[in-house]
């Protein structure tokens, strides 16, 4: 089944960030090689005094849904400015919500997040809000209409893995919309454990961009996604407190009435 | 312009900088002055933003505000 996010259909649950790669050229491979379908990227002023090449240049349009995130915003106005200048731009109504004035931990301020996330929505963009793991902050935002909620697992390119578990497992069980795990995924595995709670995506950039080979992680990251949704689909069994066989308990080659060691 | 004629420079602020341009400018010709290529960037005049489309018909003053901004790599 597919991922259906505000009405659109994706095959792949593994979306990627592009910051951070050591060249366009690394990171239009890494894409590549992730399978990914949706690619988020940010809005930033040209610097006049070197204007650089364009990243668009290294991401075809035509295969991608670039997502353009609010990073940089302290505050609900700069976010909205954000977002209307994404859609300057001609990315389109969708936006990846994100207000983080902290540099330090870069957690999202939910009273801002919130609150710009209504007004994003009443200009009629396609919110897709980052939030720390709140179930209830979760709610507020569905209920307000944003296409899916997207809970970090720890803070930005901090690697550390899903450090918010319990939570996300509340917010996986509660959400009507997608839940997309996002931010602080440093290994595949953290990838495939978010899909086999349930997790309808995931979005790693820095896990992918900073390892070693990037395509190579890249294509880790998007075995994992598969696996951890395969999984889900297939219905992991329950764990248990103590042994039950795998083989069977009768037929073994001894004596009947031989006593097993230490059985008295 | 006939030779002779002095050109009239004014000063707006593009990206937090001073920038001199020819009085009468359009944002279109700023954009173009600098090598920045019109498709890839994005305007915003004193707050507002200007569509691709109005850069070349969209003149500048004295003392104007202009923000180019362009998509980057980002998380």
């Amino acid at each position: 089944m597919a991922l259906r996010i505000a009405g659109r259909d994706f095959s792949s649950r593994l979306l990627m960030g592009t910051g951070k790669f050591p060249s366009p050229t690394v990171m239009a491979q890494s894409l590549e090689a992730s399978g990914s379908e949706i690619v988020t990227v940010a809005l930033r002023r040209v610097d006049i005094t070197n204007p650089e090449g364009d990243i668009l240049a290294a991401i075809d349009r035509e295969r991608y849904l670039l997502l353009p995130n609010t990073s940089g915003a302290r505050d609900a106005e700069e976010a909205l400015r954000l977002a209307r200048l994404a859609r300057a731009a001609g990315c389109g109504d969708w936006i990846k919500l994100e207000v983080t004035p902290d540099p330090r931990y870069l957690l999202p301020d939910p009273l801002e997040t919130l609150k710009a996330a209504k007004m994003m929505l009443k200009e009629k963009f396609i919110v897709l809000p980052y939030i720390n793991a709140d179930p209830i902050l979760a709610k507020y935002l569905e209920e307000a209409g944003t296409a899916t909620v997207m809970p970090l697992g720890a803070p930005i390119g901090t690697n550390k893995g899903l450090k918010t578990r319990d939570n996300v497992e509340i917010i996986i069980e509660q959400s009507q919309v997608p839940v997309v795990v996002d931010a602080g995924l440093g290994a595949p595995s953290d990838a495939a454990l978010c899909m086999e709670l349930g997790a309808d995506a995931v979005l790693v950039n820095t896990a992918i961009a900073s390892a070693e080979d990037p395509v190579g992680m890249a294509r880790a990251f998007r075995g994992a996604v598969v696996a951890g949704r395969d999984a889900y689909d297939a219905g992991l069994p329950a764990q248990a407190r103590t042994a039950s066989a795998s083989s069977p308990l009768t037929g073994f080659l001894r004596e009947e009435g031989d006593a097993l060691r230490n059985d008295s | 312009m006939p030779a002779g004629l002095l050109e009239l420079h004014m000063e707006v602020m593009v990206n937090g900088k001073s920038v001199n341009t020819e009085e009468g400018a359009a944002v279109l010709d700023v954009i173009q002055s600098l090598n920045l290529d019109p498709a890839h960037v994005v305007a915003e005049l004193n707050g507002d933003i200007v569509p691709r489309e109005a850069f070349a018909g969209t003149g500048l003053s004295p003392e104007d505000k202009l923000e180019l901004v362009r998509l980057v790599g980002g998380g």
